[in-house]
C-alpha cells in the first residue's frame, strides 16, 4: 500500500513545473558532463585500465546520444503541447542535420574548392589538378585501370551472379540454399581479409621451390614455369579485378535470385509451348522481364568498385601498374599530404556517380507519385 | 560435396533423359564455382594452423593431405599475432569503435525517420530528397575537410571522432533505410497513442521503435559489418598508434608479406566476427547487405 502512495506522490512530485524544469536542467547538465568529460578521458587518458577505458568508451558512446535526445526532450515538454510539438521536430532532426552537414555536405563543397587550389589549400591554381590528372603519364595508366575495373567486375559479378541464379534455381530448396550461401561468404569478408586470403593463392616461389599459393601449384603442375601473378603488367589487374568479382558475386546472385522467382511461370510456360529452349527462353523471357533489376545490381556493383581502394593498397600498393583513383586519392592526399590533387581525384569520382544520384532521386518521386 | 551433388534434383525439363543431361554440366559448373569460391578461404584457415616451417616446405592442401602428420599442426600462430603482434589489442579497439559506431547512427537516424514520417514541418519533403541524393556521394568526397578539422582540434585519432565519423557516412543510408519501414507504420496506431495522450517520445520510444525492430537490425549488422571491416576511414581518421584489426592486417602485409604464418592468423581474426554473424544471423545479414548496398 505505501509502495503505491509514494510512486504516486512521486509522479505527482514530477508534474510540477518547478520540478520539471530542475529535471530538464539536471538532465541536460549531466549529458553535457558526460559527453566533454568523457571525451577528454578518451583521448588523454592512456594509463588507464583497459576495461575502464571500454566502460567509459560504451557509455558514452551508447548512453551519450540517448541521454542527449532525453534531455533536449525534457526541454521542449516544459512547453505546452501545441508548442512542444512545434519545437519537437527540430530536436529530433538536429543531430542528423548537424552530422549530415558537418561530415557530408559541407567538406564536399570543401572538396570541390579544394581541387582549384593548390597542395596546401592556400592558393587557387586553376584547373591544374584536373590537367595533371588527364595528361599525365602514370595518371592516365591510373585512369585506364579505373575503367578496367569499372567495366569488367560489374559486368562478370552481375553475369555470374546471374548465371548462379537461374542455375540453382533447379535444385532441390536444401542444396540451392547451402550453393548459395557458400557464394555468398565473401561478403562478410573484409576487402584487406580478401585480398590476403588472394595473396596466398597467388604466392610465388621461385622455381625449384615447393609452390605452396595454389595457382602457382596448379600452373606448374600443368608443365609450366611458375609466374609471380601480381607483378605481370598489364594482366595483374585482372587477377586484382577477380577479387572484387569474388566479392561481389554473392550480392548479384541473392538480389537476382529474388528477381529470377518473380518472373511469372506462365510466361515461361507458354515460351515453352511455343518450343523454346530453355536458353531461348532466358534470353527471351526472364532477362527482359529482370532487366531493371540487373541494371541495378550493375550500377550498385560499379558504385562500390570505383570507390573501393582497400584491394590494390593491400595487394601492390599500387605498384606494378595496378593503381586506381580511389587509391591515387588516398595516396595524394594522405601520403603526399597534396589536398589539392587528393580532392581532384574525389571529384573525379563524384562527377562519374551524379549519374547515379539523378537516377536515386527521379525513382523516388516516381514511387511516391 | 560428391555426395551433395548427387542428391541435387533437376527440375523441369522435355524428358528424363535430356533432364539428366541437361543438368550435368549444369551441376558441374556450379560445383566449380562453388570450389573457387570457398577454397581460397579454407586455405588461409588450414595455413592458419600449421607451423611456419610446414607452410614454406608444401602446400596447404598437401597437409590437409597428410592430415595424420601432427607435427605441422599448432595453435602458436595465433598466439603469436594475438599478443606479439597486437592483434587482440586491434580486436579490442575496433569491437570499442564498431558498437557505439552502430549504435549512434542507428538512433540518430531513427529519431530523424520518424521526425520526417510522423511530425509536421516545413520542408520535410526537400529533407528526405536532400538525404536520398546524399546517399552516393562518396566517402573522398569528405575525408580531406573533416580531417583537417580534426587535426586542428585534436580529434585526430580518438575514438570518438571515429564514432561520429562512421555516424556521418551511414547515416543517410540509416535515415532511409528507417524511414521506410517507421511511415509504413499505420497511421491508425501512432493516432490512436497519440488520443490516448501519449507524447511523441512516447510514441517513439514505445510503439515505434519495438515496431521497427527488423529494420533495425537488419541495418545494424550492415553498419557493424561496414565499420569492423572499414580501412579507409580509420587509416584516415584513427591513424595506426592504435591498431585495430584492418590496419594491423594491412600494416602485417606491408611489413612482413611472406610471413604467412602470421598473415594467415592475423586475418581469420579478423574475419571471425563477420563470420560469426554470417552464420548466426543469416537472414538478416543478407537483408542488411541488400539494404546497404546503396551506401556512399
Amino acid at each position: 500500500m505505501s509502495d503505491v502512495s509514494n510512486s504516486r506522490t512521486i509522479s505527482e512530485m514530477l508534474d510540477e513545473p518547478k520540478i520539471k524544469v530542475a529535471f530538464a536542467i539536471a538532465a541536460t547538465a549531466l549529458t553535457l558532463a558526460l559527453l566533454v568529460g568523457g571525451f577528454f578521458f578518451l583521448r588523454d587518458v592512456t594509463r588507464a585500465p583497459r576495461i575502464a577505458i571500454a566502460a567509459v568508451a560504451l557509455i558514452i558512446g551508447v548512453g551519450g546520444v540517448w541521454a542527449l535526445f532525453f534531455s533536449m526532450n525534457a526541454i521542449a515538454e516544459l512547453f505546452k503541447p501545441t508548442v512542444r510539438d512545434r519545437i519537437l521536430p527540430y530536436v529530433f532532426l538536429a543531430p542528423a542535420v548537424l552530422v549530415l552537414g558537418f561530415y557530408i555536405v559541407w567538406p564536399a563543397i570543401n572538396t570541390i574548392n579544394l581541387s582549384f587550389m593548390d597542395r596546401f589549400g592556400n592558393e587557387y591554381i586553376g584547373l591544374d589538378n584536373y590537367a595533371f590528372i588527364f595528361t599525365n603519364e602514370a595518371m592516365l595508366v591510373v585512369l585506364r585501370n579505373t575503367l578496367l575495373w569499372v567495366l569488367l567486375a560489374p559486368t562478370v559479378a552481375t553475369a555470374l551472379g546471374l548465371l548462379i541464379a537461374v542455375m540453382v534455381d533447379r535444385f532441390k530448396p536444401t542444396a540451392e540454399k547451402i550453393t548459395k550461401s557458400f557464394i555468398f561468404l565473401p561478403m562478410a569478408i573484409s576487402f584487406v581479409g580478401a585480398s590476403v586470403i588472394w595473396r596466398f593463392v597467388y604466392a610465388y616461389q621461385p622455381p625449384g621451390l615447393p609452390q605452396i599459393g595454389i595457382l602457382n601449384a596448379i600452373y606448374t603442375a600443368l608443365g609450366n614455369d611458375p609466374l609471380a601473378w601480381i607483378t605481370l603488367r598489364p594482366r595483374n589487374n585482372l587477377f586484382l579485378i577477380f577479387i572484387m568479382v569474388w566479392l561481389q558475386t554473392g550480392f548479384a546472385m541473392v538480389i537476382l535470385s529474388a528477381a529470377v522467382k518473380g518472373v511469372p511461370k506462365d510466361l515461361l510456360e507458354a515460351a515453352r509451348i511455343d518450343g523454346a529452349s530453355e536458353v531461348r527462353s532466358f534470353f527471351n523471357v526472364t532477362i527482359p522481364y529482370i532487366q531493371g533489376t540487373i541494371l541495378t545490381v550493375l550500377t550498385t556493383i560499379v558504385f562500390l568498385v570505383l570507390k573501393i581502394f582497400d584491394v590494390a593498397y593491400v595487394m601492390t600498393s599500387g605498384q606494378y601498374g595496378t593503381n586506381i583513383v580511389a587509391l591515387r586519392m588516398y595516396q595524394e592526399a594522405f601520403v603526399q599530404r597534396n589536398f589539392g590533387r587528393g580532392s581532384a581525384l574525389a571529384v573525379v569520382l563524384f562527377v562519374v556517380v551524379i549519374p547515379l544520384l539523378v537516377r536515386n532521386v527521379r525513382g523516388l518521386k516516381e514511387t511516391r507519385g | 560435396m560428391s555426395a551433395k551433388a548427387t542428391t541435387l534434383n533437376v527440375v523441369g525439363g522435355p524428358s528424363p533423359l535430356q533432364r539428366a543431361l541437361g543438368g550435368v554440366p549444369i551441376r558441374l559448373f556450379v560445383l566449380a564455382v562453388v570450389l573457387i569460391w570457398t577454397i581460397p578461404t579454407l586455405g588461409l584457415l588450414v595455413s592458419s594452423f600449421r607451423t611456419q616451417q610446414a607452410i614454406a616446405a608444401s602446400g596447404w592442401w598437401q597437409g590437409l593431405f597428410n592430415f595424420t602428420n601432427f607435427e605441422q599442426w599448432t595453435t602458436n600462430n595465433y598466439e603469436r599475432v594475438l599478443f606479439a603482434d597486437q592483434m587482440a589489442n586491434a580486436f579490442f579497439n575496433s569491437l570499442l569503435i564498431t558498437i557505439p559506431a552502430t549504435v549512434i547512427p542507428i538512433t540518430v537516424a531513427a529519431f530523424a525517420a520518424y521526425a520526417i514520417a510522423w511530425m509536421l514541418f516545413p520542408g520535410r519533403q526537400l529533407l528526405f530528397v536532400i538525404i536520398v541524393g546524399l546517399l552516393i556521394v562518396p566517402l573522398q568526397m569528405a575525408l580531406i575537410p573533416v580531417l583537417r578539422v580534426y587535426t586542428r582540434y585534436g580529434i585526430n585519432g580518438t575514438y570518438l571522432g571515429m564514432w561520429l565519423a562512421h555516424t556521418g557516412f551511414g547515416l543517410p543510408l540509416a535515415t532511409y533505410m528507417l524511414y521506410g519501414y517507421i511511415s509504413s507504420i499505420p497511421k491508425s496506431i501512432i493516432e490512436s497513442a497519440h488520443a490516448d495522450g501519449a507524447t511523441p517520445w512516447m510514441s517513439f520510444t514505445r510503439l515505434v521503435l519495438p515496431l521497427s525492430i527488423p529494420a533495425i537490425a537488419s541495418f545494424a549488422i550492415f553498419q557493424f559489418l561496414w565499420v569492423w571491416n572499414d580501412l579507409l576511414v580509420a587509416l584516415v581518421f584513427f591513424g595506426t598508434r592504435r591498431p585495430i584489426v584492418t590496419t594491423r592486417l594491412a600494416e602485417l602485409v606491408g611489413s612482413r608479406g611472406q610471413s604467412w604464418h602470421v598473415l594467415t592468423a592475423g586475418a581469420f581474426i579478423t574475419m571471425i566476427v563477420p563470420l560469426i554473424i554470417f552464420f548466426s544471423l543469416q537472414r538478416y545479414f543478407v537483408r542488411g547487405m541488400m539494404a546497404g548496398s546503396v551506401k556512399g
